[in-house]
């Protein structure tokens, strides 16, 4: 049997060859070679949708991060606390830029106040202050922060957590922006 | 109708080449994606342009690939 007989081992009822039968004739080919070439163009086809998923996912980063920046621009002023309403090793939650981002103001000495968001840069699990060991720590997955700078420690997670910039004036502390930033 | 000038045994080992190519482009393009994610959060912007540009060479690569193969059939 030469390879042409074999390539072609079952004949349309026509008679025609391959190559001339209906487009759903050749996409539901009976030989096994010619199932295996429809199989792998359409795994291809298939490969190029999620060329195109990655692309489409590549440009809402794009646009996220361009929309951040919008927002960003003129980060709000908001009051969060009096000087007097934390003790020295106490913190205050509260909730900045957003309803939905919860964030710690933490009193380490007098005058020394640090703030940041609260939700873990690992899973987004809400960290807890340990002041007295000077670190935040995650319980979900045992991750620990810098209790002064939000650099991550130890456990999985890779960057450091949101630092909320506080302001005082008149005994009132303000928070004024957000600071992200990798370890 | 014109027809291939490849037999269907070699259309199909030139289907696996570029089926391969293609895989290896959209693995780049998973790598690329969760770099470029991986750095946005951690608030470095500078390369989140760069890893869209990237990506978007590989899809017309991809494009360019599926669309010989096409042609292959003609």
């Amino acid at each position: 049997m030469s390879t042409e007989d074999f390539e072609n081992a079952s004949v349309a009822p026509d008679g025609q060859p391959a190559e001339e039968q209906p487009v759903w004739r050749q996409e539901y080919p009976i030989d096994w070679s010619a199932s295996e070439y429809v199989t792998r163009r359409e795994f291809t086809r298939l490969l190029l949708v999620t060329s195109f998923a990655f692309v489409v996912g590549q440009a809402w980063i794009v646009l996220s991060s361009l929309a951040k920046k919008v927002s960003a621009a003129q980060p709000p002023r908001v009051e969060i606390a009096t000087v007097d309403q934390v003790p020295v090793g106490g913190s205050l939650l509260f909730y900045y830029p957003t309803d939905n981002s919860p964030c710690l103001l933490v009193h380490l000495k007098i005058d020394q106040y640090v703030a940041f968001n609260q939700k873990c840069t690992h899973l987004s699990c809400p960290v807890l202050p340990e002041v007295d060991q000077g670190r935040f720590h995650c319980p979900c997955h045992e991750g620990e922060f810098d209790i002064q700078t939000g650099v991550p420690l130890a456990g999985p997670p890779r960057r450091r957590l949101p630092q909320v910039t506080l302001e005082f004036a008149n005994g009132r502390i303000y928070a004024t922006g957000i600071e992200e930033g990798v370890a | 109708m014109r027809r291939s000038p490849f037999s269907r045994s070699q259309r199909s080992t030139i289907v696996l080449g570029i089926m391969t190519l293609v895989l290896l482009l959209v693995i780049l393009q998973l790598w690329l994606f969760t770099a470029t994610m991986e750095a946005y959060l951690g608030g470095n912007d500078n390369i989140v342009v760069p890893g869209l540009v990237a990506s978007l060479v590989c899809l017309l690569l991809n494009f360019g690939l599926f669309h010989y193969l096409r042609n292959l059939e003609r």
